[in-house]
Order: structure tokens, then C-alpha cells, then sequence
């Protein structure tokens, strides 16, 4: 009793120095939002002080604040949820209407996935241009939504996979439609499963960086954007740059705290439960 | 029986159907700008200089694979993928291992050690940058002159190790949240059994544990390549690919031909090598995750 009591004291102070020195970047951003600019760079560096908002007042202040902030919200609601309107209907066929192709086309799907950004940076940065897309909403909307199609499929092609297909034969033998079968009963039965898909999607989007810094400028940059100009002579604002950045990352770390379990299984793509 | 052959063949219409609008916007999103990659790869083309036209044969690629730039990004590339891949993987095992054990506050401490995955690539490179490696006021000076040593100029005396060090930083908790999710499905009996028969927890570790956590491991390994490959935010605001070329891996020399010196002849063939690269990655994750869909 005694030797599993101190080794689980034991492993609990080993998990928790390993847990908070990785976390420990984060929580000195969050303290670093609450400090004046001054304490903010001042060394040693301080741990206790009387917390300020300045810096969120500063950041909040910025005309542009608010559009940065909603950029990234409309870019990353929009694109998940045009995925899922797309994707739905695909994972629902893959997982109960199987043909010879359905392996293939999952396949070929996640492949789609393997094109580095960077390979098709020249071609979709010339048709954007063309449609003037360049800086606009629509087009990282549909950037995004096309990124994380592939992985909306899988997802949820792998909840949809362990719904017994009895249930849903049951509801037929009842006369009951397709569109029915598929709200009233495939919808609420896979709901955690949506949810989490979606919000991986979001996710992915909120903290898409490539095509944000390349596609945008003004207009229709996000957050991630508008964090890379803390990188010239206005990084020097810690306390600023902090707030911003806690502002930003706070949301999504909620929704991946939240969604954790259920997210493997669209980072594997179903290889890993 | 008719009916039934007929409800298949409406069946395969209606998926067709389902599938149709998915499919054929991935097949353009995928065809049209790799065609378009392609094709620009063998023309010289500059917008900055628009009197420059014209099929280049394989100048671009000879151009590209002759300037020592290339060379050397690909060179940190696959320096900074395998510091990488080695550091989250072995650290992404030893953790899982640790954080799978019972103590006390498990579920928040795993929840504190998984976040950064979540935090934007721009947020965890500024924040590195400036509050962590910034030789006069950052953690790391402070800790240095603690200890009474001289504190390091991070970027611009090791810039590669800074990067290296900033995106372990972000995968190792990917690594951690896989793994941690496949060890989780490891039968408890049978490490009990092997407990009985004397097992120590070192054989544990590497006759059942290891091998349980194969798949998971290749899963990581690859998926991790193919995203390493393209790291670009955190290069972008740290270094800059800099000093000189001393962190510019390939994804970045490819931007910076590309949307910096406009020279779109030469970037798309940079983007036809950085796409077979990733293809040779590629191939060995579908394979894996192909034998996984037979069940």
C-alpha cells in the first residue's frame, strides 16, 4: 500500500513538472497580457505584479481589431461549415450505400491532402489574382474549405461507419425516407461525432497560417496574420503582443481541450481510435 | 431478387450522386493547380518582367537544381524534419507512457501538456521569439546568467536549432495526443499476465508496449513529415530563413522566388520538387491507412 502511494506521489510530481514546463510558454503569454510594458520586459522577470488591462485596452483599441477578429471567425465557421454541408452527404454514401470505388475514393481523398501548399502557392496566387479573390473572404473561405474537406469525410465517414446499420434499416422497413432517415436519426445519433469533426475543422482553419500570410493583406486577414506584423518593430509591445495573442489562441484551446478524444480519429484519419 | 439487383444499381446512382459535388471539388482543387505548377515549371515566366516569355525547357529546373540554395534548404529541411520527428516521437512515447500511468490531477496536467497544438504557428513563434530566446529579456537569458553563463543570441547564433526547438514545441503534444489514444487500447490483462510471469516494466515497455504502439508511431512519423515539410509561419516571423540561408528549408525558398522575386518559372519547379517529396511520404501513409480500412 504503501510503495504504490509514494510512487504515485512520485509520478505525479514527475507528469506535472513535465505538464507545466510545456505549458509554461502559454502561461507566461496569458501573465505577460496582464503586465504594463515596462514589467513586461523587465528582468528579472517579474512573477507577481498588479495586473492591467492596458494591454488588451491597446489592443482592443487598434480600428483593425475587430476586423482581424471577425475575419478569422467568418473564415473558419464559413469554410467548416460549407465542409460539412459537402462532406455530409459524401460520408453518408461512403458508410451506407459501399460501392467497389468507395475504398479508392477515400484514398484518392486523403492523397488530395498530401499536396504541399506551397507546390500550388504560384497557381492559386495567379487565379486569384484573376477572380480578385486576392485579400478577399470568399477565397480563403473556399481555400479552407477545400484544405479540410478530406479530413471531414474521413472523420466522418469513421462515426458514421459505427452506426449499426440496423437501426437505420428498422426506420426504412417504417417508411421512412432518406432525408428523414439521415435527420432524425443518423444526425442526432452521430451529433458528438459532427460536433467534434467540426470543430477540428475550425481549428485547423482559425490557425491556418500558410495562405493566410500569403493571400491576404488588409481586407480579409485573420488573426494569424495579423499576429505575423508583431514580428516587425511593434513586437517590441510584449504586453500588446500578449493580450493579442491570448485574445486569439484562447477560443480554440477551449474547443481542443473539449474535443481531444475525438479528434485523433481525424488527425489519423481513422488509423489511430 | 430483381428488386434487389435493381435497388443496388440505384443505389450506386444515388451514391455517385452524394459523392459528386466532394469529389469533383477536390479533383479541381487538386488537378488545375498542379497542372498549372506543372506547366509554369518548364515556362519562363517573371511578373516582374513581362517582355520575358516563352517555353523554358528544363532551364528552371536546371537553374534550380544548379544554385547552391536549393541544396542547401533541402539540406536543412531534412536536417530540421528528422531533429523533429526524433525529439516528438521519443519524447511523444516516453510521455504517453508516463501520462497513461494513474496520479493524481491526470486529466487537467494532460490537458495542460497537449495544448500547444492548438495555439496558431504565428502565437508560438512570436511568443518563442520574443518572451523565451530573446537574448537580453527573454526566460532562457535570464536562466542562463542564473546558472552564470553568457546568455545565446538564439536566432541568429543557432537559428535552425531555434526553429527545431520552437516546432518539436508545437508537434510533440500531436505526437503525445496519438500515441497517448493508442496505448489507451492496450489490453491491461495482458501486461498483467506478463507481470505475473516476471516481467519487468522495462520488458513490458519494450516486448508489449512498443510494439502495440508500432502503428500508432508510423502513423505520427508520417503524418508529422508531411506538415514538417511545409513549415512556414514559424520561419517567417522568426528568422526569416536567416541568417543568410541558414534556416530557409525548402517551403520558404520556394516563397521567397516566389512572391518575392515574382519569378513564377522558377518557384513552380521548386513546387514540382517539394511535391515529389512530399509524394514519397505520401505513398507509405495511404498504404498504412489503406490496411486499415480492410476491416
Amino acid at each position: 500500500m504503501y510503495t504504490s502511494l509514494s510512487r504515485k506521489l512520485l509520478l505525479t510530481l514527475l507528469a506535472w513538472l513535465i505538464a507545466l514546463i510545456i505549458f509554461f510558454p502559454i502561461f507566461w503569454m496569458i501573465l505577460t497580457s496582464f503586465k504594463t510594458e515596462f514589467e513586461a520586459i523587465s528582468t528579472p522577470p517579474t512573477l507577481f505584479f498588479e495586473p492591467t488591462l492596458a494591454g488588451y485596452r491597446e489592443v482592443m483599441a487598434r480600428a483593425d481589431y475587430n476586423t482581424f477578429a471577425f475575419n478569422s471567425f467568418a473564415v473558419s465557421v464559413g469554410s467548416t461549415l460549407l465542409a460539412l454541408l459537402v462532406g455530409l452527404p459524401a460520408a453518408y454514401s461512403m458508410a451506407f450505400l459501399p460501392t467497389k470505388r468507395t475504398r479508392g475514393t477515400l484514398l484518392w481523398m486523403l492523397s488530395t491532402k498530401m499536396l504541399p501548399p506551397v507546390g500550388v502557392l504560384m497557381p492559386i496566387y495567379l487565379i486569384f489574382r484573376d477572380l480578385g479573390l486576392l485579400d478577399s473572404l470568399t477565397g480563403l473561405i473556399v481555400i479552407y474549405m477545400l484544405m479540410n474537406l478530406p479530413i471531414v469525410v474521413w472523420m466522418l465517414y469513421t462515426f458514421f461507419r459505427d452506426v449499426p446499420r440496423e437501426i437505420l434499416e428498422a426506420a426504412r422497413m417504417d417508411g421512412a425516407g432518406t432525408l428523414q432517415e439521415v435527420l432524425y436519426l443518423l444526425v442526432p445519433l452521430t451529433l458528438p461525432g459532427i460536433a467534434s469533426t467540426g470543430l477540428l475543422s475550425v481549428i485547423l482553419s482559425w490557425n491556418e497560417a500558410f495562405w493566410s500570410i500569403n493571400l491576404t493583406t488588409s481586407d480579409a486577414a485573420p488573426l494569424t496574420a495579423f499576429i505575423a506584423s508583431f514580428s516587425s518593430p511593434e513586437g517590441l509591445f510584449w504586453a500588446r503582443l500578449s493580450a493579442a495573442s491570448t485574445m486569439a489562441v484562447a477560443p480554440i484551446l477551449l474547443f481542443g481541450w473539449m474535443t481531444q478524444k475525438q479528434m485523433v480519429r481525424g488527425l489519423t484519419f481513422g488509423a489511430v481510435k | 431478387m430483381q428488386r434487389r439487383a435493381s435497388g443496388r444499381t440505384v443505389g450506386g446512382m444515388r451514391a455517385l450522386l452524394l459523392q459528386a459535388p466532394a469529389v469533383s471539388l477536390l479533383l479541381v482543387w487538386m488537378l488545375i493547380p498542379l497542372g498549372m505548377t506543372l506547366w509554369f515549371s518548364f515556362q519562363r515566366y517573371n511578373l516582374l518582367n513581362p517582355m520575358i516569355s516563352g517555353f523554358a525547357g528544363w532551364n528552371n529546373y536546371t537553374f534550380l537544381l544548379t544554385d547552391p540554395a536549393l541544396w542547401i534548404a533541402i539540406g536543412n529541411t531534412l536536417l530540421m524534419v528528422c531533429w523533429v520527428l526524433g525529439i516528438t516521437v521519443i519524447g511523444g512515447v516516453l510521455l504517453a507512457v508516463l501520462f497513461h500511468q494513474e496520479f493524481f490531477g491526470r486529466g487537467i496536467a494532460r490537458l495542460l501538456v497537449i495544448s500547444p497544438f492548438f495555439i496558431m504557428p504565428t502565437v508560438s513563434a512570436l511568443v518563442w521569439k520574443n518572451m523565451m530566446m530573446h537574448p537580453v529579456n527573454g526566460i532562457f537569458a535570464w536562466l542562463f546568467k542564473l546558472a552564470g553563463l553568457q546568455p545565446i543570441d538564439w536566432f541568429s547564433s543557432y537559428p535552425l536549432t531555434s526553429i527545431v526547438i520552437i516546432v518539436s514545441w508545437e508537434w510533440l503534444p500531436f505526437a503525445l495526443l496519438i500515441l497517448l489514444t493508442a496505448i489507451q487500447s492496450l489490453d491491461d490483462d495482458q501486461i498483467e499476465a506478463a507481470r505475473m510471469d516476471g516481467a519487468g516494466p522495462l520488458a513490458i515497455f519494450w516486448f508489449i508496449t512498443l510494439p502495440h504502439l508500432k502503428r500508432a508511431i508510423s502513423v505520427v512519423v508520417m503524418i508529422e513529415m508531411i506538415f514538417l515539410l511545409t513549415i512556414f509561419a514559424e520561419i517567417f516571423v522568426t528568422t526569416s530563413g536567416g541568417p543568410g540561408l541558414a534556416s530557409t528549408t525548402l517551403a520558404y525558398l520556394i516563397y521567397l522566388r516566389a512572391l518575392l522575386d515574382f519569378n513564377i518559372g522558377i518557384a513552380s519547379a521548386g513546387g514540382v520538387i517539394a511535391i515529389i517529396l512530399a509524394n514519397l511520404v505520401a505513398i507509405f501513409l495511404i498504404r498504412t491507412v489503406a490496411r486499415n480500412l480492410e476491416t
